[in-house]
C-alpha cells in the first residue's frame, strides 16, 4: 500500500437531541471543523465521500442531503452506505488509485430523528427472520449471551466496560454521556434485553464527523502534523445469525489479521498503543478485543479488570469514551479513527494516553458485528 | 455559524415514511414454507461439496456457489445456542413483553434457526437446553407456522 | 503502486418486470455466477465485493450484509456504495478506485434492484427533501417531463423528437436477449401512447424492473491473464450537485457537461463524436437521448435532434448509442447504471454478439440519477498511457 495520512479532524459534539441542526447543518459544521484543523480551504479538497444510510436518515438517496455541505459542490464524490470506517476506506481508496491528491470523508447520524428499533429490524431478512422482531438490542443480546456461555466472561466484567467509558467520556469534550458510574449502578439499571442492561447499551445520539485524507505529496503541504495510515482491512461474516458462531467474532480476526500484516504488526499485543474499539455494547469491547488477538481468548475480562485498558492502563482502549460515551450510529467509526488521530498528535488533553505513537481505529456494520473495518494508524511513516 | 439565527425556535416537522412492499419469497422459500405449512415439516437444503445442511434453506451453496443442493427435512427438535428475554417493550416486537428470542441449533444441521421461546419460564432458560417446534393451528405459510419453540418433551 | 483497472468479465440476469422465482439473494446470485463464468474465475479469486441498490426499494437495511450468500462476500471485504439512480455506475467507480488503488486486485461489483417489491414512485419521492419538496413532489416523472419542456422552449423541438430516440431504443432491445421489453414501436405508436406528463408519453419512458448485474475488475497485473481483451477504465468522473427542485438548470444537464469535459481532458479526446464509437447512456426517457448527448459534447447545443433523425446513432451510424436497448427497454435502477457500463465493456471486449459495434476503441457509459446528477466512465480498447 503506498502512504497517505490522515491530515485533519472535524467532529461535532456528540449530542442526544440537536433540534436546531439539519443534516446538511452538522456536515457543513464537521467539515468545516476539518479545514481549519488541517488548515485547508475547500478548493484544496479534490474528492469527497460522504457516509449515510437510508433509513436512518428516513430519506431514499441519503446522500443528497450532505453533498454540497460536505463541500462536494462541482467536485468528484460518492457515498457509503455503512459505518464511516467503511467509507474512510473508500476515501484512502480514491486517494491512492492517483485520481485525487485529497479526499474528504464524513460521515452523519441524527439517531433522534427516528426509531432505531423499527430501523435495525429491517436489517433482518423480510421473509425468515424480520417479523420475529428482534432489532439490534436483541440481537446483540443474543450474541452476548453466546459470548458469555463460551468465555465465562461475567456480568460484572461486562458492567465495569460501562463504568470505564463512560467515565472516560467525562473528560471529553464531544462526547455526550460522561457519568461517573459503580459496577452497581450498571447492573442495577433496567433490564432491557438479558444480559444487557441499560447502562450496557450505548445511547441514541446525534453526531457528524469528517477527517481529510491525503497522499505523501499532499500530506506535507498543509500546517497539520500527518497521522500515517499504516493498515485498513474489512471483512463480512455469513448474513444469517445460524451460519456464524455468534460467540465468536471471525470475520473481525480476518480483518485486524491483515491490517496488522500491512502495517507490519506481528505481536499486535505489544505493538499496539491504544485502540478505539466500536463498543455499541459493554461486551464488544471485550469480545472485539479478543476477536483481534489484543486480548487472549476469554481473557479481556480479567485484563479490564486488572486496569488494563484504562487510560493509564498498558493498552488503553475507548480513552475517548467510546460509543458508550456517545453513539452516532453511522458516523461512530469515523469518530474512532478521529479520536485515534487525536491521541497520536497528543491533543487529547484529559484523556491523553501516554504512550499513542501506533493506535487501532475499528467500525462495524450489520447486526452483531457481521462487518468489520480494523484501522491501524501511527506517527511515524 | 452566524448569529443570524440567534432566537428562533427551531421546529420539527412529523412524517413517516410509508413505503408498501411486498417480497417475492422465491421458489427456494415457497418450498419450505409451503411444507410447513401442509406438512408441519421443517426442510433444509444440502451441499454435498461443503457436506453442510443449510438452514434457511439457500436456492445455491452461500459458500461454493454450488446449484447443486437437495432437500433434507429435519426433526423439529434443537439445541439453544444463545438467548436473550426482550424485557423493554421494543417498537418492533409483534408480542407483549417480555420475549424470549433465541438461536436454536437443529438437529441435523450446521447451522442455526432464529426463533421464539415459550412455554418456559424467562429464568428457566439456558444454553444448551433441548427444545421442539409448537406447530401454529391456523398456518399461513410464514415462519410463523412455527408458533414458537418450547422445552422438548 | 496506483494501478491501471480493466473489466475482465459481465454477467447479467435476463431482466423482467418480475421475478417471483427468486428472492433478492438469489437474483444477486445468478448475475455474480454469470460474471464469474464469463471470466473464467472462481469466487475465491475475488479480493473485495462492492454492492449498490436502493434501500426504500426493497426495504432492506444493510443491503451489503443481507446480501453476502448471493454476492460470495461471506468472509470477504465487502463495501455498499450507493447513490440513488446513479448507483449502478457510481459503485462500477468504486470498483475502479478499489483495483486502482492497489488495495485489492480483483474486485466484483454488483447492482441490484427488485423494483417490483414496492412502489417506486413513493419510495423515490421521499428523496426530496421532506421540509420543502416532498409534500409537493410526485415522483421521477414531473421533474423529466420540466426538463423536456424548458428544452423545447429554448431550441424548439417537438415530442415527435422525442419519439424517435423511443422508436432506435425500443428497436436496439430486439438484439439483446437480456432486455425486458424487446418490442418495436413505431413513432406514431410512441406518439399515441398516454401522455404521462406533457410532453412524455407512456411510450418515451422506462419500465421498472427486477434484475441484477455484476462485473468483475482486475488490476493490471492480472487483467490480461483473465482475459485477451480486457476493457480498461481510461476515465471516471461525476457531479452531484445538490438541488432543490427550483434550482436546476432545466433543460441543460451541467452535471454531464462538466464531468464529459473533465474525463476526455484527462484522456486527450478532442472530438468526442469521432473518437468514441458507441455510448451506453443512463436515459430513462427519449428526450434525454436529445438533451443530454449534447452536454456530453457528441453535437453543438440544440443540434441533438437533427443528430438522432439522422441516424447516426443507430446501429450502423456514425455513432450508435444504445445498441443494449438503453434504460426504456430495461430498468432495475440499482443496477441500471452497471448494466451501461457491462455493456459497454462487452462492446469493447467484442462480446456483444448480436449487438456487437464494429471496431470499438472507445465506449462511454453514464449514470443518471439523485437531482440532476451525471456518473460517467470511459472505456478503451487499449492499456491507457497515463
Amino acid at each position: 500500500m503506498d502512504k497517505a495520512a490522515i491530515i485533519g479532524i472535524g467532529m461535532t459534539k456528540i449530542e442526544a437531541r440537536r433540534d436546531d441542526w439539519t443534516f446538511a447543518d452538522m456536515a457543513f459544521e464537521a467539515t468545516r471543523k476539518a479545514l481549519e484543523d488541517a488548515g485547508m480551504t475547500i478548493g484544496d479538497i479534490d474528492n469527497v465521500i460522504t457516509t449515510s444510510n437510508d433509513f436512518w436518515d428516513g430519506r431514499t438517496i441519503s446522500c443528497m442531503a450532505v453533498g454540497d455541505a460536505s463541500g462536494a459542490s462541482d467536485k468528484n464524490v460518492s457515498c457509503v452506505e455503512g459505518d464511516g470506517t467503511f467509507g474512510a476506506l473508500y476515501g484512502l481508496a480514491r486517494t491512492l488509485s492517483g485520481s485525487y491528491g485529497t479526499t474528504l470523508v464524513t460521515a452523519h447520524s441524527k439517531g433522534s430523528q427516528s426509531v432505531s428499533s423499527l430501523i435495525t429490524n429491517a436489517a433482518f431478512d423480510p421473509i425468515y427472520n424480520r417479523a420475529l422482531g428482534l432489532d439490534m438490542i436483541g440481537a446483540c443480546a443474543l450474541q452476548a449471551s453466546a459470548y458469555m456461555h463460551r468465555t465465562g466472561t461475567t456480568a460484572r466484567q461486562l458492567a465495569q466496560v460501562s463504568v470505564k467509558n463512560h467515565g472516560n467520556a467525562l473528560k471529553n469534550p464531544v462526547a455526550q454521556l460522561g457519568m461517573k458510574l459503580s459496577v452497581d449502578d450498571v447492573l442495577k439499571s433496567e433490564m432491557i434485553a438479558d444480559p444487557l442492561h441499560k447502562l450496557d447499551c450505548s445511547p441514541v445520539s446525534d453526531g457528524c464527523c469528517a477527517i481529510i485524507i491525503a497522499n505523501e505529496d499532499r500530506a506535507k503541504k498543509y500546517k497539520g502534523k500527518p497521522v500515517w495510515i499504516k493498515g485498513v482491512s474489512m471483512c463480512a461474516d455469513a448474513y444469517f445469525f445460524g451460519d456464524r458462531d455468534l460467540s465468536t467474532a471471525a470475520s473481525l480476526s480476518k480483518a485486524a489479521k491483515q491490517a496488522f500484516a500491512q502495517a507490519g504488526i506481528n505481536d499486535p499485543s505489544s505493538q499496539i498503543d491504544f485502540a478505539e474499539l466500536y463498543d455499541a455494547f459493554s461486551y464488544q469491547e471485550l469480545m472485539w478485543l479478543e476477536g483481534m488477538g489484543l486480548a487472549g481468548d476469554g481473557a479481556a475480562g480479567k485484563m479490564l479488570e486488572e486496569g488494563a485498558f484504562d487510560i493509564g492502563g498498558k493498552l488503553p482502549v475507548n480513552a475517548s469514551g467510546g460509543l458508550l460515551g456517545g453513539h452516532a450510529v453511522i458516523a461512530a467509526g469515523l469518530y474512532r479513527i478521529a479520536e485515534v488521530v487525536r491521541q497520536i498528535r497528543g491533543e487529547a488533553g484529559a484523556y491523553q494516553v501516554k504512550k499513542a505513537r501506533t493506535g487501532l481505529a475499528h467500525g462495524v456494520n450489520g447486526l452483531a458485528g457481521q462487518s468489520h473495518c480494523v484501522w491501524i494508524l501511527g506517527k511515524d511513516k | 455559524m452566524s448569529n443570524v439565527f440567534k432566537g428562533v425556535e427551531p421546529l420539527v416537522v412529523k412524517s413517516k415514511i410509508s413505503v408498501p412492499y411486498h417480497w417475492w419469497a422465491g421458489e427456494t422459500a415457497s418450498a419450505f414454507f409451503i411444507k410447513l405449512r401442509d406438512e408441519q415439516k421443517i426442510s433444509g437444503t444440502w451441499c454435498a461439496a461443503c457436506k453442510k445442511l443449510f438452514l434457511p434453506p439457500r436456492k445455491t451453496c452461500p459458500l461454493c456457489f454450488s446449484a447443486q443442493i437437495e432437500w433434507k427435512t429435519v426433526q423439529p427438535v434443537g439445541t439453544v445456542t444463545a438467548f436473550t428475554v426482550v424485557r423493554r417493550q421494543l417498537a418492533a416486537m409483534p408480542r407483549k413483553a417480555p420475549v424470549i428470542y433465541a438461536m436454536i441449533k437443529i438437529d441435523g444441521t450446521e447451522t442455526g434457526l432464529l426463533h421464539i421461546l415459550d412455554e418456559v419460564k424467562p429464568g428457566d432458560v439456558k444454553i444448551g437446553m433441548r427444545v421442539e417446534a409448537k406447530f401454529a393451528e391456523v398456518r399461513k405459510a410464514t415462519i410463523f407456522d412455527i408458533e414458537y419453540f418450547r422445552p422438548a418433551r | 503502486m496506483a494501478k491501471r483497472a480493466a473489466i475482465v468479465g459481465t454477467g447479467q440476469t435476463f431482466h423482467k418486470s418480475h421475478r417471483p422465482d427468486v428472492n433478492g439473494q438469489e437474483l444477486i446470485n445468478e448475475a455474480v455466477s454469470r460474471a464469474l463464468l464469463d471470466a473464467n474465475l472462481t469466487m475465491k479469486d475475488i479480493d473485495a465485493i462492492i454492492i449498490g441498490n436502493m434501500d426504500h426499494f426493497e426495504g432492506i437495511n444493510y443491503v451489503d450484509c443481507w446480501s453476502v450468500d448471493g454476492s460470495g462476500g461471506t468472509m470477504k471485504p465487502v463495501m455498499k456504495i450507493t447513490t440513488g439512480g446513479t448507483t449502478g455506475c457510481t459503485i462500477a467507480i468504486g470498483g475502479y478506485h478499489l483495483v486502482a488503488s492497489g488495495m485489492f486486485d480483483k474486485v466484483l461489483i454488483v447492482g441490484w434492484e427488485k423494483n417490483s417489491e414496492s412502489d417506486t414512485s413513493g419510495a423515490i419521492t421521499t428523496a426530496f427533501d421532506p421540509i420543502w419538496d416532498r409534500l409537493v413532489f410526485a415522483g421521477a416523472i414531473s421533474g423529466l417531463a420540466a426538463e423536456a419542456q424548458a428544452y423545447i422552449a429554448r431550441y424548439g423541438a417537438t415530442d415527435r423528437d422525442g419519439a424517435r430516440v423511443s422508436v432506435r431504443d425500443r428497436k436496439h432491445a430486439l438484439n439483446n436477449p437480456h432486455a425486458q421489453l424487446r418490442k418495436e414501436v413505431s413513432l406514431e405508436e410512441v406518439l399515441a401512447s398516454p401522455m404521462l406528463a406533457d410532453p412524455i408519453h407512456l411510450l418515451d419512458v422506462c419500465p421498472r424492473t427486477d434484475g441484477a448485474c455484476a462485473v468483475i475488475m482486475a488490476s493490471e497485473d492480472s487483467a490480461e491473464k483473465i482475459t485477451k481483451t480486457p476493457d480498461w477504465i481510461w476515465g471516471t468522473g461525476n457531479r452531484h450537485p445538490y438541488a432543490y427542485l427550483g434550482d436546476a438548470d432545466y433543460g441543460r444537464l451541467t452535471s454531464m457537461e462538466r464531468t464529459a469535459k473533465e474525463i476526455f481532458k484527462k484522456a486527450g479526446i478532442k472530438e468526442p463524436r469521432k473518437e468514441i464509437n458507441v455510448i451506453e447512456l443512463y436515459q430513462p426517457y427519449s428526450f434525454a437521448g436529445i438533451i443530454w448527448i449534447e452536454d456530453m459534447g457528441i453535437v453543438p447545443p440544440g443540434k441533438g435532434a437533427e443528430y438522432i433523425w439522422s441516424g447516426a446513432t443507430d446501429m450502423g451510424g456514425e455513432l450508435p448509442i444504445n445498441p443494449s436497448g438503453g434504460v426504456i427497454s430495461c430498468n432495475p435502477i440499482g443496477a441500471t447504471g452497471l448494466i451501461r457500463c457491462a455493456e459497454a465493456a462487452m462492446q469493447v471486449m467484442g462480446k456483444a454478439e448480436g449487438r456487437q459495434v464494429p471496431d470499438v476503441n472507445h465506449a462511454v457509459s453514464t449514470g443518471f440519477g439523485g437531482c440532476w446528477w451525471t456518473d460517467m466512465i470511459l472505456h478503451g480498447k487499449k492499456k491507457p498511457n497515463y
